[in-house]
């Protein structure tokens, strides 16, 4: 194996294409990044981005039949790419674990909690029922379910939304992985809930010191939770880099167009949202050179239709360090401090 | 769950009650004269039919007439033929006149032919129909899908009564490999395990036409049901926690994909209980289908009225064994 | 900003007299036992006395989690749903109890966005008809002039006036919601009930189509009562915000007020559990205000105040008095026996109430 030094998850290079009637999907294209153990990886993008379908390919959960998957997606050192099956199974549910955007439909209906929790026990440790069982009720009471020797044995549809996000902690974290990937974990939460959920988050990551990888549209819950952000738009990165950095000095026009786009709780209420102009692209017919450049209202800057015919390459931005920006624009530092800063405050 | 039977069973009744009044009205004042028949074509003079319209108390005004059939099923009724007397005892469904018997007995004789039909081709068309259907929907888009598809349709396309007579025809008479088809009771003279087999003998081939045929629309359906399944995030769930690819599929997806099969296996299997006319016609097979033509030839309006009442009894039960059986798979419905 | 608008709309005539007034509107849902009888056994009190006031031309937000009774208000005003009591006035005419014949000329003048661009257009009608029913119910152009009055509101929301023939599943999301809100506009409303507008659409989409509303409450001059979960959101689009929870309004007043000196605990607590994206300029998660326990069942909701059962000021008194809603300065109105501005003590006062409430479910 080659690295003894390597870190924890390393993903090089993937490309997901979904081949469909219309024509090939890309919906992933050449994405890399790593990530250590004990630390968070925010991935921010938005709807068909590429931002679950990657997380997908580490779960290995896409259909081999109806997708075609290159690059590595090493952890500790083995490429999940090339294990069979079997080996697969064996790494879902206890190296690496997964909880979803909505809770209500992601638990089966018709088994309870305790039996969906205790039978990802089962799935990887050989143990008795009742073994299992204990082991659920540790777990729904270690995620702050009150009175969880009795809810073990409650539906799905019995526990209220943030109870059914915390039962799904409890399955994902109950075979104590090393890696979390939390897949838009509190969109379907109201806020206050959301805010437990990811308190939640942080405190077992503190307690296990697994790595997280929090999918998301939000950026503030990428500014509470991430270490690292890497942002993705049409299947790509198109910047990565510590949070901080990110989001104080963003070089990526996509980057401030989310920025500004939002409304936020302090600064000027009645200031002009600034949108990002037209839609996200087609993933089958995605726009020849940066593929924001449809969207991009710093094309003009360029010359000779560069945005247009040439793909940026991901380079290190402005600030030094290992913040990674894919643009062409020479100056972007410059642009955020006059132009973007002033409208987020 | 009580109190939800209790209404469910009082509503249930007030459709039987319902239908009960629509068959009357249809049958007895409708252009069909059942005295007429009776009476017969050759010899009919005016006398008698005017004795046989008074034993049947069709003389009586129809509201009477319809309280007297009403309450014989609760408490059975003595009727007068001719200077016979002839007992229906409850329930009363009515009285053959032709046969002679009253036709709660000649349902009872029926019964068991056509329950043993219902039962045997119901186990095959649902393990069949389910086995293929989910196969199909785990293997969707390959070529095994689509000749399963392609089958089941072509299949279920043909005209059933041209399929069963040929299957009879071919298998049964020319080829011989289910020669003795016919019903044999279950629970005969002879032991057990001898009855049994020829039970089965008897009706394997109407089994194995009807159930292959009902099958490909629950292939069809299962099929559907288990595509829809094996998409729900649940599954995917189960799938991240790392189950095999079988846990995975028969526990979560298909406990999921046989939810609303069930709804469509009761209201199924409540239909074939009420007859089923040409696999009894063409297997010989003396049940309630072939009961209820013979009546329709012979103008035996007492049978007719009996039958539709009783298949109305057993979709009106089926219907709550099925609400039950649902709330019982998915806990999510509560009966109340 | 927003100064011309009100300006244009006539400030004179708003002061005096508001374009809709609720007054202790209430929504019960009754519950019915399961036994044999199905007698009523509770209600689902899910709006339980809310009072407010929609000045022309203004927007009121309502906020709060779901279950909170924002939704269910906004049907009782379109009387969508109809109110067990309580009054709705429009223009000065009670309208909560008019028949549907009498609700007629009303429904032309209040209108309706919803949250779901997928669910609430009939993919089988084209965008031009989906836009013309409104104006052929209520006649409000000539038959021939419909078409032109068609494609100049899809022009007005930002769509394409050619399109009018196609089906909304050609179109994108942003775009379907641009159609409903064309269906809204089309027979000119003086007020627009905008159930979760954005909620459904991405970051970007979500910006074009709140600018694209606030350019149609400048031009036109439309009140809106604005429901949202989304606490920036209804800041960036509302002056006048109320702040639900269980059925009722705990906190109401002039946007400022609420969003900066929020003297409800409920409120501070919504504000605080906002992830913000300035975070990361001071690293990692900011001290918040925490609240622990789920909201209860609307059916047999606590009594006194309804928020105490999660609120670390809670004293005997909140079990047995219901908190009124009691003004502060003008216009700023809170329902809580303890009103005051959230200090530091808050903090850390609801964060050992959190974890003593979680050390308490796990010594079970």
């Amino acid at each position: 194996m080659s690295g003894t030094q390597e870190p924890f998850l390393c993903v090089e290079d993937l490309t997901v294409k979904f081949p469909t009637a219309d024509g090939v999907v890309t919906a992933v294209n050449g994405l890399s990044y790593q990530l250590e153990l004990g630390k968070t990886l925010g991935i921010v993008g938005e709807s068909g981005s590429g931002k679950s379908v990657s997380s997908m390919a580490i779960m290995g959960l896409h259909d081999p039949r109806r997708t075609t998957i290159s690059g590595s997606i090493r952890v500790q050192g083995t490429d999940l790419l090339g294990v069979d099956d079997e080996r697969m199974r064996k790494f879902r549910g206890s190296v690496a674990a997964m909880i979803f955007q909505d809770p209500l439909t992601s638990l089966h209906p018709f088994f309870t909690v305790g039996d969906q929790i205790a039978e990802a026990y089962l799935a990887h440790h050989k143990a008795s029922k009742r073994e299992a069982r204990e082991r659920a009720i540790e777990m729904l009471d270690r995620v702050g379910i009150p009175q969880a020797s009795r809810r073990v044995d409650d539906y799905p549809h019995q526990f209220s939304g943030g109870m059914r996000q915390r039962a799904m902690i409890a399955m994902a974290l109950i075979n104590n992985p090393q890696l979390l990937i939390a897949d838009e974990p509190t969109t379907a939460l109201d806020v206050t809930v959301q805010a437990q959920i990811l308190d939640l988050l942080q405190d077992l990551q503190r307690e296990y010191g697994s790595a997280i990888i929090i999918i998301t549209h939000d950026l503030g819950v990428v500014a509470e939770m991430a270490d690292d952000v890497l942002v993705m738009y049409a299947g790509r990165c198109v910047e990565y880099g510590p949070c901080k950095q990110i989001l104080t000095h963003p070089e990526h026009p996509y980057t401030w167009g989310l920025l500004t786009s939002a409304p936020h709780l302090t600064g000027d209420p009645e200031q002009r949202l600034t949108p990002i102009k037209g839609t996200p692209p087609s993933l089958i017919h995605v726009p020849s050179g940066c593929p924001f450049h449809p969207r991009c209202p710093y094309m003009s800057q360029l010359p000779d239709d560069r945005c247009v015919e040439t793909l940026p390459e991901l380079r290190p931005g402005g600030q030094g360090g290992s913040h990674l920006v894919r643009c062409h624009l020479p100056n972007p530092d410059e642009i955020f401090v006059a132009e973007i800063q002033p409208r987020i405050g | 769950m009580v109190g939800y039977l209790i209404r469910r069973i009082v509503a249930g009744i007030s459709v039987l009650f319902m239908v009960t009044v629509a068959t009357f009205t249809i049958f007895f004042l409708g252009p069909a004269d059942p005295a007429a028949a009776l009476c017969g074509s050759r010899n009919c003079s005016p006398e008698r039919y005017m004795a046989i319209k008074r034993s049947l108390g069709l003389d009586q005004p129809k509201v009477e007439q319809f309280f007297s059939f009403l309450g014989g099923i609760f408490a059975g009724r003595t009727l007068q033929s001719g200077g016979f007397v002839k007992e229906c005892p409850a329930p009363c469904f009515g009285y053959s006149f032709i046969q002679n018997r009253p036709v709660s007995v000649i349902l009872a004789e029926n019964l068991p032919v056509t329950v043993s039909i219902a039962l045997g081709a119901s186990v095959i068309m649902l393990t069949v129909g389910v086995l293929i259907g989910s196969y199909a929907a785990i293997n969707r888009g390959t070529t095994i899908d689509k000749a399963l598809v392609a089958m089941s349709l072509t299949l279920s396309s043909l005209p059933y009564y041209v399929l069963a007579l040929l299957a009879f025809l071919v298998l049964a008479v020319q080829l011989q490999i289910f020669p003795r088809t016919g019903y044999h009771p279950l629970l005969g003279d002879g032991p057990f395990f001898l009855d049994l087999l020829k039970w089965v003998q008897g009706l394997l081939l109407a089994w194995l036409v009807l159930g292959l045929v009902m099958s490909t629309s629950y292939a069809r359906f299962s099929r559907a049901s288990m595509i829809e399944a094996l998409g729900e995030d649940f599954v995917r769930t189960a799938r991240a926690k790392g189950l095999s690819p079988r846990r995975v599929q028969f526990r979560h997806a298909l406990r999921a994909a046989l939810a609303p099969v069930v709804t469509i296996f009761g209201l199924d299997l409540a239909g074939l209980m009420g007859g089923t006319i040409f696999t009894e016609r063409i297997f010989n097979l003396k049940g309630i289908g072939y009961m209820a033509v013979d009546a329709v030839f012979n103008l035996d309006l007492p049978i007719i009225m009996g039958t539709v009442l009783f298949a109305s009894i057993v979709i009106v039960a089926m219907n709550i064994i099925v609400d039950v059986a649902y709330s019982l798979i998915d806990p999510r419905v509560r009966l109340g | 900003m927003a100064q011309p608008a009100t300006s244009t709309t006539g400030v004179a005539a708003s002061s005096t007299t508001p374009l809709l007034e609720v007054k202790d509107l209430v929504k019960h849902f009754p519950v019915r036992s399961a036994g044999l009888i199905r007698r009523v056994v509770g209600y689902v009190q899910a709006v339980d006395g809310v009072s407010f006031e929609v000045p022309p031309g203004q927007s009121l937000g309502l906020v709060g989690e779901s279950g909170c009774g924002k939704s269910t208000t906004g049907r009782l005003i379109t009387r969508l749903l109809d109110p067990t009591s309580g009054e709705i006035k429009f223009e000065g005419t009670d309208i909560a109890t008019l028949s549907q014949k009498e609700m007629l000329p009303f429904r032309r003048e209040i209108q309706i966005i919803f949250q779901d661009p997928y669910s609430s257009l009939n993919p089988r009608h084209t965008v031009g008809s989906i836009i013309a029913t409104p104006l052929r119910v209520h006649n409000i152009v000539p038959k021939k002039q419909i078409l032109s009055r068609v494609q100049e509101l899809l022009e007005v929301v930002g769509l394409n006036p050619e399109h009018y023939n196609r089906y909304p599943g050609e179109f994108s999301g942003g775009q379907r919601q641009r159609i409903g809100i064309a269906r809204a506009l089309a027979v000119r409303p003086k007020l627009i009930v905008a159930d979760e507008p954005v909620s459904a659409l991405d970051v970007s989409i979500q910006a074009q189509v709140m600018n694209l509303l606030g350019d149609l409450q400048k031009e036109f001059g439309i009140s809106f009562v604005f429901i949202a979960h989304d606490l920036a959101v209804v800041r960036h689009f509302c002056r006048q915000v109320a702040v639900m929870y269980l059925g009722k309004i705990v906190e109401i007043g002039d946007r400022d007020r609420v969003y900066e000196k929020p003297h409800h605990p409920y409120t501070q607590a919504l504000l605080s559990a906002v992830p913000d994206v300035r975070q990361a300029q001071v690293g990692g998660r900011r001290e918040r205000i925490r609240l622990f326990g789920d909201v209860p069942s609307p059916i047999d909701p606590p009594s006194g105040c309804r928020f105490r059962t999660r609120c670390w000021k809670a004293q005997d008194i909140c079990a047995t008095q219901e908190p009124p809603l009691q003004t502060l300065v003008n216009g700023h109105r809170v329902a809580c026996h303890f009103a005051a501005a959230p200090t530091q003590e808050d903090v850390e006062a609801s964060q050992s109430a959190a974890a003593a409430a979680a050390g308490g479910g796990s010594a079970q």
